[in-house]
């Protein structure tokens, strides 16, 4: 069993991968970095952040009394030249220069800014006596699953599928194939289906690494959660893993040298980072794009993800996105079968 | 029997013809070298005869067989073990791992020890393949090669760029397989491992065989057995002509080379004096004498007029 060749080429794959470095980093640290920057960056921010200056004069410290007594704000009694400063770099939301009138100073192009004049009026109004003829409470949601950190993980784990099957198949091959090894096997009776086989089967056991580190990374510093079944998620990681490697193998068919590969993979992938909505939703390409946003693997891919992580659903729910990506992942593999360059 | 045979070979290569109708036998049990020099044909030669190169024309015989596809020629492949020129093992796996890996391809195949005790590698069996020296990296090689028990071996300049401790080295390794029984066909440009390994070579050139014959047949053919070359200090002025050198006493040939002139002699010891008293007659002096037994190479250089390092 194991010295059959399948075996030890599988053993042979792994060996070399975990024996570099970089490697590992790329596939397994680099996601939880990015993971861990993005949702830092993106989280949730209370609205008690939106920083507001007063002008400094005459009824300043009124007015930041009042402005402190909202529960979104954070007033700091500026002078002039300091308060436009603020104002224009983005640190403070909105200028309130005290006074007759009460001047709002600040950039309607910018949510915040129009948030906090919105939120600073509200508590100026309240401070000189007006009265609310409505009673009102608040229910903040925040609860796991709808944050932009619930978003990102399913992606980044879908890009992540993306690069580690490209590059740990695409990448491998050609070095194998411009350092004459490929060569050199087919010297010996060895199957050619047992040397691809021995990618897949070793992208196989790196996966559940892979998605163990990222998703365990997840829960554990975000509480982002699997809504769905676990199973669901690693037969989609599965398909998914197979169909980039597929689509590694096609890109690696013919290449013979670490350059053109290389080339080639950014040409594959670099769209797909842009278009599959893996930082942001893809609903923001315009309508005209949107059935070949659609028809991307790592969309498609992704779109599975979110389904399972997020929202809850079954695999049966998910015929249209997982036919797409086995789709993909078929072809080239086909098509990588029939034009591979073989020394 | 014949391990080896073909007729009629040829392959170009855009507009290079690597190899122009090649004949060649080589019987079991024997060592054949391909001599030549680069660009000869020889590895386009010997990658044909190992089924990894097709050919433009020609039929292709090993063991038997002829190259096809499927089974019968995983079968066949069975057979034979294969150094190709420049394959780089990867790096990051231990001699015993890429050992073990070539042997898992073949079903009758020697344990990890009998090969890297056959090429002496036993003490950097958990060294990365990184790390090996030129000389052990060969050897490992070598050891891919002969880990499949093969009948039919061959070695693609298996000790260029070696120092010369490694090149005997892997010489005692061929030695050892040949003293088993086996097959060996090798090329190499160095004339000196050719007349020490091969029963029978043929020397190459332009994709054609010029030569063929044992090492010491060849040398023969030359009529002579000694090289004698010499320069002289004080340049052509004074130097005697071709045809005076011609009727030196024992000489049998004259080839006029850029920085020195080799005469073929049959007796040193009448060609000698009789070159030194012409030399000092014209008030010459010499500023190089050498004499060494003719080789492989003073047999390239009379049939090609090239020297084989830079042919």
């Amino acid at each position: 069993m194991r010295d059959h060749p399948l075996v030890q080429l599988t053993l042979a794959r792994m060996r070399e991968f975990y024996r570099e470095p970089e490697a590992i980093f790329w596939v397994f640290g680099f996601p939880i970095v990015l993971a861990f920057a993005l949702g830092i960056a993106f989280r949730n921010r209370g609205p008690g952040e939106l920083r507001v200056a007063v002008l400094e004069g005459p009824g300043d410290s009124a007015v930041a009394a009042a402005l402190a007594r909202a529960p979104g704000l954070t007033p700091a009694v500026l002078d002039s030249s300091a308060a436009r400063l603020q104002l224009r770099t983005g640190r403070v939301a909105l200028l309130v220069e005290p006074g007759d009138p009460v001047v709002y100073r600040y950039d309607s192009a910018r949510t915040e800014s129009r948030l906090a004049r919105l939120e600073a009026d509200a508590a100026v109004q309240l401070a000189r006596g007006r009265t609310d003829p409505a009673r009102v409470t608040d229910e903040r949601v925040t609860e796991p699953g709808s944050r932009y950190i619930d978003f990102l993980i399913p992606g980044l784990l879908g890009m992540n599928l993306m690069g580690s099957g490209l590059w740990g198949v695409g990448f491998s091959v050609v070095q194998a194939r411009t350092k004459k090894l490929l060569k050199r096997f087919m010297a010996t009776p060895m199957r050619r289906s047992h040397y691809l086989l021995s990618f897949i089967l070793s992208r196989l056991v790196f996966l559940f690494v892979e998605v163990a580190a990222l998703v365990g990374f997840g829960w554990w510093m975000f509480h982002v959660g699997v809504r769905g079944s676990l199973g669901a998620v690693a037969s989609i990681t599965v398909l998914g893993a197979l169909s980039f490697a597929g689509l590694g193998m096609l890109v690696a068919s013919r290449a013979r040298t670490i350059e053109a590969v290389s080339g080639l993979m950014n040409l594959v992938m670099l769209p797909m980072w842009i278009l599959s909505g893996t930082f942001f939703s893809y609903a923001r390409f315009p309508d005209t794009m949107q059935p070949f946003v659609r028809a991307l693997p790592l969309t498609a891919l992704n779109d599975a993800l979110r389904a399972v992580m997020i929202d809850g659903s079954r695999l049966a729910e998910l015929g249209a996105p997982l036919a797409i990506v086995a789709g993909w992942g078929l072809a080239s593999f086909v098509v990588a079968l029939r034009i591979f360059r073989w020394r | 029997m014949r391990a080896i045979h073909c007729s009629g070979l040829v392959k170009r290569y855009a507009d290079v013809v690597a190899v122009a109708g090649l004949e060649l036998t080589v019987t079991a049990g024997e060592c054949f070298g391909l001599l030549g020099p680069n660009g000869a044909g020889k590895t386009t030669t010997i990658e044909i005869l190992e089924g990894l190169t097709t050919p433009d024309a020609g039929e292709v015989e090993i063991l038997g067989m002829r190259w096809t596809g499927g089974a019968r020629g995983r079968a066949l492949r069975e057979r034979l073990g294969i150094q190709l020129q420049d394959t780089q093992l990867a790096d990051k796996l231990t001699v015993e791992e890429t050992v073990r890996l070539f042997r898992s391809f073949y079903q009758a195949a020697h344990t990890v020890e009998e090969v890297l005790g056959l090429v002496e590698l036993e003490e950097k069996r958990s060294s990365w393949v990184g790390k090996l020296s030129g000389g052990q990296k060969q050897r490992l090689a070598v050891a891919c090669a002969l880990v499949s028990r093969p009948d039919l071996l061959f070695l693609d300049e298996p000790t260029t760029g070696l120092d010369p401790q490694s090149r005997r080295q892997l010489w005692d390794v061929i030695g050892r397989f040949r003293a088993a029984g086996g097959t060996v066909l090798l090329t190499t440009h160095y004339m000196e491992e050719a007349e020490r390994l091969c029963d029978r070579v043929a020397i190459m050139d332009h994709g054609r065989i010029i030569a063929l014959g044992t090492p010491r047949v060849l040398i023969a053919s030359l009529g002579a057995e000694h090289v004698v070359e010499f320069a002289l200090a004080n340049g052509a002025a004074t130097a005697p002509s071709a045809e005076e050198l011609a009727a030196l006493p024992g000489v049998h040939a004259v080839r006029p080379g850029p920085d020195r002139t080799a005469l073929t002699v049959a007796e040193v010891h009448r060609a000698v004096p009789a070159l030194l008293a012409l030399v000092e007659r014209r008030g010459a002096e010499l500023s190089l004498l050498a004499t060494h037994h003719a080789t492989l190479e003073d047999v390239f250089v009379a049939l090609t007029g090239r020297q084989l390092r830079d042919a």
